[in-house]
């Protein structure tokens, strides 16, 4: 067993855990954050994206020893007490979910690419979008959730 | 995943130490293959010596005439690098299409390299740039150190330290990926540097090669339709349920051509 202290949406976290264990399996499991979730577990799928010192990455192809003294925000970390993130607002705004699923690490995905792109382009969210699957919304209302959600966080930057 | 050990190395030697000592040990990078490998229960090592937290193998530099990037640096590093973008845009195209954003905030060039997956792109870039491998023992010339599928010119305990790019005066990249996975279904690399052409294609066969009808011809002529002529056998391809060798063989002109017009 591995003992693992990392900082989680803002608090210090301290765990115990298998080298094996995934960074997923410890945020789900031990930490009760199951508002990221597992999809396809073989790295395509994007339902598992968290931020890990910033960057968007997926939890499932990540060991929780690797995470070790880093800094991890979850879906559950965006939200600043009723308030939603402008990028939670933007996909509500514009329906960009249906069943649900994917939506925590598309968001999560989102607020990635909002941190490099001001004004993005159709092309450039699809493109971006290429570590996310949805099965039901076609995307069309991800994306213009994404360019509705990154414009948003460049207002209040 | 079967258990296992892991333990950070502390240095480049403590790992090699750590990973010759024990056969069954493997070297984690940034783990975009070894980790669902594992996953799949596909391998089964002892311990997982990780490579992270050694700040000497990262790092993107210029050094007189060549671009040197450790081993241990991103995708996305190589992908947006003002360094690399200024001196070999096509390596900084190359890296911005592998996988995805999530995979290129994890994968290091060190990991793809001394995977050497036949399909993955860094080993077009490091045969057709002319590149050397330089590793805790020695530099190793592109042309000797990919050998086979999933198969390097690295010893046991021999790791990667870093990958030195001659900066080239005209290279392009093209590829043709798999829709899921963006992997190369074909993927070919085109650079002319100090007047001597290098072709190299990925993702058509077993393992990364140079094509050298088409380095001739554009020696002679450094345009597109100068290779358009120019055919590449099927024998030995890689045939499966996302190209037969013949499409693939019919792949690299394509792919090359476009690699040149990208080129310039």
């Amino acid at each position: 067993m591995a003992t693992v202290t990392l900082t989680v949406n803002g608090k210090s976290v301290t765990a115990t855990v298998e080298p094996r264990t995934l960074l997923v399996q410890l945020l789900r499991e031990q930490l009760a954050l199951t508002g990221t979730h597992v999809g396809c577990d073989t790295s395509q799928c994007g339902a598992c994206v968290v931020h890990v010192n910033g960057d968007s990455v997926k939890s499932c192809t990540m060991l929780a020893v690797q995470a070790n003294g880093a800094q991890v925000t979850t879906i559950e970390g965006l939200a600043t007490g009723d308030k939603l993130h402008p990028m939670q607002e933007a996909f509500r705004e514009n329906h960009g979910l249906q069943c649900g699923f994917c939506t925590p690490g598309m968001v999560m995905s989102a607020v990635d690419f909002a941190k490099h792109h001001k004004s993005p382009t159709e092309q450039q969210i699809r493109e971006w979008l290429e570590g996310n699957i949805c099965r039901c919304t076609g995307y069309h209302n991800i994306v213009k959730a994404i360019k509705a959600g990154t414009e948003a966080m460049g207002r209040t930057a | 995943m079967y258990n296992f050990e892991y333990r950070q190395a502390q240095s480049v030697a403590d790992a090699a130490k750590a990973v010759g000592a024990d056969e069954e040990a493997k070297l984690l990078a940034g783990g975009m293959t070894l980790i669902p490998t594992l996953k799949q229960r596909l391998a089964k090592p002892s311990d997982l010596i990780d490579l992270g937290g050694i700040a000497e193998l990262k790092g993107i530099k210029r050094e007189g005439n060549a671009v040197v990037i450790g081993a241990m640096t991103r995708h996305v590093e190589v992908a947006t690098s003002d360094v690399v973008k200024g001196a070999i845009p096509a390596l900084s195209h190359l890296a911005e299409g592998i996988g995805d954003p999530q995979v290129r905030n994890r994968g290091t060039i060190g990991g793809s390299i001394a995977n050497n997956d036949p399909a993955a792109d860094y080993p077009a870039a490091v045969l057709g740039l002319n590149a050397t491998v330089i590793t805790n023992k020695r530099r190793i010339a592109a042309d000797d150190f990919f050998k086979a599928m999933f198969e390097t010119a690295l010893a046991a305990d021999e790791i990667v330290t870093a990958v030195s790019f001659p900066v080239p005066e005209k290279a392009g990249y093209a590829k043709f990926p798999n829709p899921a996975s963006r992997y190369a279904v074909v993927g070919v690399l085109v650079a002319r540097t100090g007047g001597a052409v290098r072709v190299a294609v990925t993702g058509a066969g077993p393992v990364v090669f140079r094509q050298k009808e088409m380095e001739a011809a554009l020696g002679k002529s450094w345009s597109a339709d100068a290779i358009a002529g120019v055919k590449q056998s099927a024998g030995g391809l890689n045939s499966d349920i996302h190209a037969s060798a013949e499409y693939r063989a019919h792949l690299v002109t394509v792919m090359a051509k476009r690699a040149v017009a990208a080129a310039g």
